[in-house]
């Protein structure tokens, strides 16, 4: 059982080493700005999510534990945000994009049926 | 071989190809998606060299860093939009 | 002052489970910190809500673990795209429409198309979203409805009425 956990342990901190790296690699390679902050969102999300998890087997449950899961916690809620203001930014001051396409075909029914609900919704 | 060795190497290459995204840019905005990815790098490097050296304690300074790097990033980010640190009504 | 209670005492707990130390005086300075913000926060006058999101039910805990999938999952996509020699991306510009009626279900579902790699929204405008994503599959994924399904399920039925009582 020990044994079984020092494995996961191993593969979890692995893993998600490789992976930060793997999103250090599309940081540098991809061509654009809208396209790299998707590389930097590996690192974000699957990278410091394996190593935080790889951490926390190792220390058992107790107060370290807990502290990994604040982390955890608050990397998986601020790194959207500062990623979605980092872009927004980004776009409103007229930074190249692909041009907006607008939805055909079977998503533009279920736009259409998403907007019909939210209508409905505010009815009320 | 110390596994935490493995994930401590692994994040300073991921520190390293953010600095040379950060050098590069070429746009502003690429400096500080680089810049922010060294930041979390850095949270997850001081979390696994607390176990490194056994010091768990350490992980306070993870916390503590994780939320500066967040309030930098959007401090940073409000700045560059509205070239003040002050709220909305005050520019009114 | 039931909020400014329930603040209190989450902020209590997530001070004792940071501190470790369990002696009273230190434990007073704790409890003393935190009324401390209790108060700040309501002369700032922003106990409400959507600082405090109680309404939002135990559904959210069926979301988390699909969300967690589905983010390993696009993790494993863009990471494939990254490491092929001939980058064989598609960068799109999408417009969504967002289901959900309260503004804090949409943050959720805009935070859940940011967090998964491979889409990030750009923009949020009431119901309208503008989505980059970088490969078609991550397009079509998000284009199929099933988040904005899901994040509409958590919502459920305590928003049936457009507003959180």
């Amino acid at each position: 059982m020990e044994g079984l956990r020092e494995i996961a342990v191993w593969i979890c901190l692995i893993a998600g080493g490789a992976f930060s790296v793997i999103g250090g690699i599309g940081l540098v390679r991809m061509p654009d700005f809208y396209t790299r902050s998707h590389a930097a969102s590996i690192t974000d999300t699957l990278g410091a999510g394996l190593i935080l998890l790889g951490l926390g087997l190792h220390s058992g449950l107790n107060l370290i534990t807990v502290k990994l899961v604040f982390i955890f916690l608050f990397l998986y809620i601020t790194s959207p945000t500062a990623a979605h203001a980092l872009v927004k930014a980004a776009y409103s001051k007229g930074l190249d994009a692909p041009d907006i396409e607008e939805a055909t075909g079977a998503a533009r029914a279920i736009r259409n049926e998403a907007l019909a609900v939210s209508r409905k919704g505010r009815g009320h | 071989m110390n596994v935490f060795v493995i994930s401590v190497v692994g994040i300073l290459i991921t520190m390293a190809l953010a600095l040379t995204r950060a050098f590069l840019g070429p746009t502003v905005f690429d400096r500080v998606l680089a810049a922010n990815m060294f930041g979390t790098k850095t949270v997850l490097l001081i979390a696994v060299a607390g176990f490194l050296t056994g010091r768990p304690e350490w992980l306070d300074l993870a916390i503590l860093y994780a939320l500066m790097n967040f309030t930098g990033m959007i401090a940073l980010l409000r700045f560059s939009k509205f070239a003040n640190l002050a709220s909305d009504e005050q520019l009114k | 002052m039931k909020r400014g209670l329930l603040l209190f005492v989450l902020l209590f707990v997530v001070w004792l489970l940071l501190s470790g130390h369990y002696t009273s005086p230190l434990m007073t300075y704790g409890a003393l910190s935190c009324a401390g913000i209790v108060l700040l926060v309501r002369h700032l006058g922003i106990l409400d809500e959507e600082a405090l999101p109680v309404h939002l039910s135990l559904r959210w805990l069926v979301y988390a673990p699909w969300l967690m999938k589905e983010i390993v999952l696009s993790n494993i996509a863009v990471a494939k795209v990254i490491l092929t020699p001939g980058l064989p991306i598609h960068p799109r510009m999408i417009r969504l429409t967002a289901s959900q009626s309260s503004d804090v279900s949409r943050v959720i579902y805009a935070n859940s198309i940011t967090l998964t790699p491979g889409t990030v929204t750009l923009d949020v405008r009431g119901s309208e979203f503008l989505v980059h994503s970088l490969t078609s599959d991550s397009a079509e994924g998000l284009l199929s409805g099933e988040m904005d399904r899901r994040v509409s399920r958590v919502e459920g039925a305590a928003s049936a009425n457009g507003y959180f009582v």
